[in-house]
C-alpha cells in the first residue's frame, strides 16, 4: 500500500455512523437482492463487500458537495443520505422513486442530497464531475466533487480526459477508483498494461500514486479526509485507488462463477463489516450498542422493501413528462 | 443597422450574451489566445478573461462533459467543437447523458447549455470535415436543434439558444461564415422554434436550411423569371420544429420541396414531407420532392464535392420538372 498523506483517524462519532451507513448499504443491498431473485425488480448491480468506500466519503461530504457514481451506485446513493424507501421504490420502478421511476438502478439520481447521478455508460460521468468541480470554482465556492468509478473506466478515454481537464485546472475534485479487480467478468490485470489501473496512470496527470484498502474504513476514512481537504481548499484534484471485491456477480443475474474459489472466499474473509465491527469492540464500543445499530439498519431495510412493494406503479400520464424544462416533451410548434 | 458576415455575427453573439449574463462561459479548442480555428472567438480572451473564455485540450468528451457538469450546477456553458463532425467523438455525452438527463432524472437535472459548431460542405475539406449533422441531433429526443442562415438570424436564435433552459445544438456554417447582411444595431434575441418565409410565392413551398436557404432564394429568383413564384421558408429550427408556417405555406401553394445538404435517408426532409402527408395531404397536388445530396459521403475535389451538394441548378431543373 502507498500512503503518503498524513493518517487522520475518525473520532468515535464518525466511526460509528461509517459503521451504521455500512451495515444500511448492506441490508439494502440484501433485501433488494431477495426482491430480485423473487421476480419484484429489475436487474442491478450490488456493492456488497464495497461498502467501506461509500460510507467513508458519505460521512465526511456535506451540503453542496457532489456525488457521482456508476451504474454500481446504490450504496453511493444511500452514503448521501438519500432516503432508503425513494431508493428502494426506484429500483422497483414505482412512481414513489426518487427518479419516478424513469431511472431504476442504473440511473439512481437525487440533486437535493447533491447525489448527482448514476452514469451507466463506462466513463461519461469523469468529465461531467470536472465540470461540477468547474462550476464551483467558477462561483468561487468551496464544494468539492467526488466521481467514484471501477478498475474497468480507467481504459476507456473519458477516464484520461478528465483526468488531464482536472489537473489542468486544479479543479476541486476526487476520483476514487473502486478496483474490485473484474471489469465485467475479466480479471483487470489481464487487460491492463500496469498492475494498478488507476494509481500508476495518476503521474501521467501529475498527481500522487493512492493506493488504499478499500475493505478497512478507517483507511478509507483517512484518505477521503485528506483528498476531500486538499479539493476543498483549492489544491486541486485526487485519484484514489481503492482496493476491494464485490462479493457477487456483476450484476444481479451473474453468479461470478469466473472467479476462483478461494480468491472469493478469502475476500469474504476480508468483509470490511464484520471486521470494522471486532474494531469497534475492540476500540471499546458496547457490544449491544452495535447489535442495536445492525437490527435497525436491517428494519429500515425491510421497511423500505415493503413501502417499495407496496407503492404504486407510476402513472402512464408521466410518460411525455420532462423531456424539456417546461415540463412537458412537444418537439413542434 | 450595419453590414456585417456571418463570422462577426458569431462573435458579436457570444459577447452579447456573456455581457448579459455572468454565468455564460466559452470553453473549447482553440476559442480563447488563438481566437477560433473559424476566426469565430477572437477578442472575447481579452474582454471577458481566461476564466470565462478557457482554451482546452483536443479532448471533446471533456469539454462537453465539463459543459454538462456545470450546466447541471447553475452555469450556462457555451461549448465549441470546431468542426461538426467532432462531435461525433462526444456523442455518448451528447445523446446519453445530456440528451437524457432531464428526463431520466424526472426533471431534477436542468441543462441550459449550447453546443456550437462548423457544418456543412462546399470548402473541399473532405469527408470528415464536411458533414451535416443536423439530422444526427434531430433524432434524438431532449436535444434543440437550431441553424441560422444570416448574421441576424444567428444573433437572434443564438441568445434564445443560450437564455432557453434545455440543451441546444446550435450548427453555424462553415460555407456561410464570409457571407453578409444587414444586422440591427442594439440586443438581438429571437425566438427558438420559429420558421421565416423568406420570399414570399403562390406556386410552391421551398423548405431550405442553412447554406441551402441561400440557394433556394437564388434558384426561387431565377424561376420567378419562367413564370413560377416560388415560397422559400428557412426553417432555422429542427426542434422545435415550426410546423405551423410550413404547412400554412404548403397548403396555400399545394406543391413542397425541401433542399437539404446531408445524404439522403433520414434528413430532416423526410419528417417534414411526412406530417405535410399525414396532415395537410388533402391541399398536396402532386408530390412532394426531396433535394439533397445522394447517399454517399462527400469527395475533396471540387467538381466532385460540387456535383454531391444540391446546386441552384438542380433546385431549378427539380422544380421546373414538376411544375411547367
Amino acid at each position: 500500500m502507498t500512503q503518503t498523506l498524513s493518517p487522520t483517524v475518525p473520532d468515535t462519532e464518525q466511526r460509528l455512523a461509517m459503521h451504521r451507513m455500512m451495515l444500511e448499504i448492506r441490508f439494502f443491498e440484501e433485501v433488494w437482492t431477495r426482491l430480485f431473485n423473487a421476480g419484484k425488480t429489475g436487474p442491478g448491480h450490488s456493492s456488497i463487500g464495497m461498502e467501506a468506500i461509500a460510507a467513508a466519503f458519505g460521512v465526511q461530504l456535506r451540503p453542496g458537495d457532489s456525488t457521482y457514481a456508476t451504474y454500481r451506485g446504490h450504496a453511493h446513493t444511500l452514503a448521501r443520505g438519500v432516503p432508503m424507501k425513494g431508493t428502494m421504490a426506484e429500483l422497483l420502478g414505482r412512481g414513489t422513486g426518487i427518479n419516478g421511476g424513469k431511472g431504476g438502478s442504473m440511473h439512481l439520481t437525487s440533486v437535493e442530497h447533491g447525489m448527482m447521478g448514476s452514469y451507466a455508460i463506462i466513463g461519461a460521468h469523469l468529465p461531467i464531475a470536472a465540470g461540477t468541480a468547474l462550476a464551483a470554482k467558477y462561483l468561487g465556492k468551496d464544494d468539492v466533487t467526488v466521481c467514484f468509478f471501477g478498475d474497468g473506466t480507467t481504459n476507456i478515454g473519458a477516464f484520461h480526459e478528465a483526468l488531464n481537464l482536472a489537473a489542468i485546472w486544479d479543479l476541486p475534485v476526487v476520483y476514487v477508483c473502486e478496483n474490485n479487480h473484474y471489469m465485467e467478468y475479466t480479471p483487470i490485470s489481464e487487460v491492463t498494461a500496469v498492475p494498478r489501473p488507476a494509481a500508476d496512470r495518476a503521474s501521467a496527470y501529475g498527481l500522487e500514486p493512492i493506493v488504499v484498502d478499500g475493505n478497512d474504513a478507517d483507511a478509507m476514512y483517512d484518505v477521503a479526509q485528506a483528498a476531500i481537504a486538499k479539493a476543498r481548499s483549492g489544491g486541486g484534484p485526487s485519484l484514489i485507488e481503492a482496493l476491494t471485491y464485490r462479493h457477487l456477480g456483476h450484476a444481479s443475474s451473474d453468479p461470478g462463477k469466473y472467479r476462483p474459489e478461494d480468491e472469493v472466499a478469502s475476500w469474504i474473509q476480508r468483509d470490511p463489516i464484520p471486521a470494522y465491527r471486532q474494531r469497534l469492540l475492540d476500540a471499546g464500543v458496547a457490544e449491544e450498542a452495535l447489535e442495536a445499530m445492525a437490527q435497525e439498519s436491517r428494519a429500515m431495510a425491510e421497511e423500505a422493501a415493503t413501502f417499495a412493494v407496496d407503492s404504486p406503479v407510476p402513472d402512464v400520464r408521466n410518460l411525455d413528462k420532462n423531456v424539456w424544462a417546461d415540463g412537458g416533451s412537444s418537439w413542434r410548434r | 443597422m450595419a453590414e456585417m458576415t456571418y463570422r462577426s455575427a458569431v462573435t458579436r453573439a457570444i459577447r452579447q450574451e456573456m455581457l448579459h449574463d455572468d454565468r455564460v462561459f466559452l470553453i473549447g479548442e482553440d476559442v480563447a489566445k488563438a481566437g477560433g480555428v473559424f476566426k469565430t472567438t477572437g477578442g472575447l480572451l481579452d474582454e471577458f478573461g481566461p476564466g470565462r473564455v478557457m482554451d482546452t485540450p483536443i479532448s471533446e468528451q471533456a469539454i462537453i462533459g465539463a459543459a454538462m457538469g456545470a450546466a447541471s450546477a447553475g452555469l450556462r456553458p457555451i461549448a465549441e467543437i470546431m468542426f461538426a463532425d467532432f462531435v461525433l467523438v462526444t456523442q455518448d455525452i451528447v445523446a446519453n447523458q445530456i440528451a437524457k438527463a432531464r428526463y431520466m432524472t424526472d426533471g431534477q437535472l436542468t441543462l441550459p447549455l449550447v453546443i456550437r459548431f462548423g457544418s456543412g460542405g462546399g470548402l473541399r475539406f473532405g469527408a470528415q470535415h464536411s458533414q451535416s449533422v443536423e439530422n444526427w441531433m434531430m433524432m434524438i429526443p431532449g436535444l434543440k436543434v437550431v441553424a441560422p442562415s444570416t448574421p441576424e438570424d444567428l444573433i437572434g436564435l443564438f441568445a434564445a439558444a443560450v437564455r432557453d433552459p434545455d440543451p441546444v445544438m446550435f450548427i453555424e456554417h462553415k460555407g456561410l461564415l464570409s457571407s453578409k447582411g444587414e444586422v440591427p444595431d442594439g440586443e438581438i434575441v429571437d425566438e427558438l422554434g420559429k420558421a421565416k418565409v423568406v420570399r414570399p410565392g403562390r406556386d410552391a413551398t421551398i423548405v431550405a436550411l442553412g447554406m441551402m436557404v441561400h440557394r433556394a432564394l437564388e434558384a426561387a429568383e431565377q424561376l420567378s423569371g419562367q413564370g413560377l413564384e416560388v415560397e422559400v421558408i428557412d426553417v432555422r429550427s429542427l426542434v422545435p420544429l415550426d410546423v405551423t408556417t410550413i404547412l400554412e405555406s404548403v397548403r396555400r401553394t399545394g406543391c413542397l420541396f425541401t433542399v437539404e445538404e446531408n445524404p439522403r435517408l433520414c434528413g430532416w426532409g423526410a419528417e417534414i414531407v411526412s406530417i405535410a402527408i399525414e396532415e395537410a395531404f388533402e391541399h398536396i397536388d402532386g408530390a412532394p420532392i426531396r433535394i439533397t445530396t445522394p447517399h454517399i459521403p462527400l469527395a475533396h475535389a471540387g467538381v466532385l464535392e460540387d456535383a454531391a451538394i444540391p446546386s441552384v441548378d438542380r433546385i431549378i431543373e427539380t422544380v421546373a420538372k414538376q411544375l411547367l
